[in-house]
């Protein structure tokens, strides 16, 4: 019964934000939940179906603004129906997350008219499905670290790398990549990289290896390999060298994104716990009437709740563009990933041996959570940054 | 082609619906509304046929209290290109929401009136019919399968055991039942360009009703069930009770 899972009233919404979420939810529940399990049983598949779907309907337009054929949804909606998709597969919102949040968000911010008015069209459509490509095997919380080399020649650069942890990356079109712009005698550690554009099929690029994870297993991994890869100028997005601070105001937003996608994992986690607790019986009656049970499902709704409640302050604050911005993403994105991890565990125990079963997604939950924890900056990461940020904004040095 | 799609508003067949104290209706806490299901199909093959001719007009009609705007929304989102909401509060009989729907349809440039075949909320399946009679129009109900040539119509029906095909020629009054076609979800950009398409809403006031509406009462509880017996040996018990008591044998 899947009746009031999901209120909205209180916030305060358009009625057209409405409908959109009301869509969200319906493409949720009936085309994305049903089809979870097979794109995790077939270990790391691109859906290119369902992707199609959602760029049909507009789900990849959500970030652009209408004046590139987008949407031009306001941060709050969008997270919203991200929380919603990835209630119903958060390896599927994953990948709208990164395309919205990354390479559109990056080019509405950093790239040229030209480039603006090539790419973002074609990226709202669904038509250019984007991705984002910073990580590499020995740069992955210290992205600065990062070794893949360009180097200039006649008329642009030639890169030469590995890249890792590439999400969309084999299926995806374009690809927003980071390299070194420096060299090897004057060394500038996080103001000598920039930020390009690269098409999927350019000479010189390869698919690597695709991981085999956990969980989300409705978005593909993959490591990128370029040999002598050639880019025009072009290319190039915004100032030579200033990559590095693109990729980090990219991140900012897209870590809402994360935490958008783990409160959906979380409130899954929520809605199977509260249906089986209600048909489940043992000892004559459903065992949401005991009272261990209550104290179980109760924490997971509060738990989730306040996750919602930061990701609204931290939209909000990103919106007024308020110096608490940085500090509030990392805390909702904290706390989010926190309560996903949290509620799916909670699930599985409210199911039981159940809960161990494939026969019910509760495990799915419970593996799909555990990277939110991880990526767009490892919690740990993310605690000492709420701590420096905060002295910051006090002040101090 | 110009074509009217009569909606309703109903309530969601997921929400647990309960009856006021009273019995006088149904308390709307915690109900959601949604575009009655049938219309969908209904919605559809008309927005379906616009788009395959490149040209016409679909035209939502929708009777009922003033939250309905929101589902004619949900029906331009969809592609529908006007809604028509005719105001009225409470619920209504059949036959005068047909006159209602008929005064509002006759005088209009119109080809083909459709309605989904019934309301999942009151189930009375009258209304279409009731329409096409004040409107002196052909009438085709519960069609899976619609072709239109020219002036020519040929609706496939379902019937009891099978289909039956009828002929008629337009204007007329069709009814639709699943089947007929998958109804899209609206886009994104369909629910932001449903803003800005014409809506006109406009009270009205019924026709006296002929059918005098007593309460609505909640369905008995079933009754608990009995565990007679376990294995072979419950078997007799089991047939004696199915026999003598739910009296199914």
């Amino acid at each position: 019964m899947m009746t009031g899972r999901r209120s909205w009233s209180a916030l305060d919404l358009s009625s057209e934000a409405e409908q959109i979420l009301t869509l969200a939810r319906q493409f949720a529940e009936e085309r994305l939940q049903p089809t979870a399990e097979a794109r995790d049983a077939n270990e790391d598949r691109f859906d290119a179906a369902i992707h199609r779907e959602l760029g049909e309907l507009g789900f990849l337009a959500m970030r652009v603004p209408e004046r590139y054929d987008g949407l031009g949804l306001d941060l709050v909606t969008y997270l919203y129906v991200l929380e919603e998709l990835a209630w119903g597969d958060a390896g599927v919102a994953v990948s709208v997350s990164i395309h919205n949040s990354l390479p559109v968000s990056i080019l509405l911010r950093r790239g040229s008219d030209a480039q603006r008015d090539e790419w973002l069209p074609k990226m709202a459509s669904g038509e250019v499905l984007g991705a984002f490509s910073l990580s590499e095997a020995g740069a992955g919380t210290d992205a600065a670290a990062l070794r893949t080399q360009a180097t200039p020649t006649q008329g642009g650069w030639i890169l030469n790398g590995e890249k890792m942890w590439v999400t969309n990356g084999a299926s995806a079109d374009v690809v927003l990549v980071f390299a070194r712009t420096d060299t090897a005698d004057d060394r500038r550690g996080s103001r000598g990289i920039s930020a390009f554009l690269l098409s999927a099929g350019t000479d010189g690029v390869s698919v690597g290896r695709k991981e085999r994870k956990m969980g989300q297993r409705g978005s593909e991994t993959v490591a990128l390999s370029l040999k002598d890869v050639f880019l025009p100028q072009r290319l190039m997005v915004g100032d030579v060298n200033r990559g590095f601070s693109y990729a980090l105001e990219g991140l900012e937003a897209g870590r809402l994104g994360i935490a958008a996608q783990a409160l959906g994992i979380a409130s899954a986690a929520v809605d199977a716990a509260f249906e089986y607790a209600d048909t489940r019986r043992q000892f004559g009656r459903p065992v949401r009437q005991f009272q261990g049970m209550e104290f179980k499902l109760g924490d997971m709704v509060t738990r989730l709740e306040a996750a919602r409640g930061l990701l609204e302050r931290a939209a909000a604050a990103h919106t007024l563009e308020d110096p608490r911005a940085r500090r509030l993403s990392s805390v909702a994105k904290l706390f989010a990933s926190e309560t996903a991890m949290t509620n799916a565990r909670e699930a599985v125990q409210v199911l039981g041996g159940y809960g161990y079963s494939r026969e019910y997604p509760v495990e799915r939950l419970f593996r799909d959570a555990k990277v939110t924890e991880i990526y767009e900056g490892a919690n740990e990461m993310h605690r000492s940054l709420i701590a420096r940020q905060l002295y910051r904004e006090r002040g101090y040095v | 082609m110009n074509t009217i799609v009569c909606m309703k508003r109903v309530p969601d067949s997921a929400t647990r619906v309960r009856v006021t104290p009273d019995g006088a209706g149904l308390d709307p806490a915690g109900v959601k509304y949604v575009v009655n299901p049938y219309d969908e199909f209904a919605l559809e093959d008309a927005i379906r046929r616009k788009e395959e001719a490149g040209e016409g007009k679909v035209t939502v009609v929708a009777l009922g209290p003033p939250e309905t705007a929101e589902s004619i929304r949900q029906a331009l989102a969809m592609g529908a290109d006007e809604g028509v909401l005719l105001v009225c509060a409470g619920s209504h009989d059949a036959l005068s929401v047909a006159g209602a729907l008929a005064d509002e349809i006759r005088g209009r440039d119109v080809d083909l009136v459709l309605f989904g075949k019934q309301a999942i909320d009151d189930d009375n399946m009258q209304v279409p019919q009731m329409v096409a009679e004040f409107l002196g129009l052909p009438c085709a109900t519960v069609v899976v399968g619609l072709e239109i040539a020219g002036r020519d119509a040929t609706a496939r029906r379902e019937v009891e055991g099978g289909h039956e095909v009828v002929e008629f020629s337009l204007p007329a009054v069709v009814s639709t039942q699943k089947g007929l076609n998958e109804p899209r979800y609206p886009s994104l950009k369909g629910i932001m360009a449903a803003k800005r398409k014409p809506l006109e809403e406009r009270e009205v006031i019924l026709e006296a009703p002929t059918i005098e509406f007593l309460r609505l009462d909640e369905p008995p509880a079933p009754a608990a069930g009995r565990i007679v017996g376990e294995g072979v040996d419950a078997v007799p018990e089991l047939v004696r009770a199915l026999r003598d008591e739910a009296g199914v044998l």
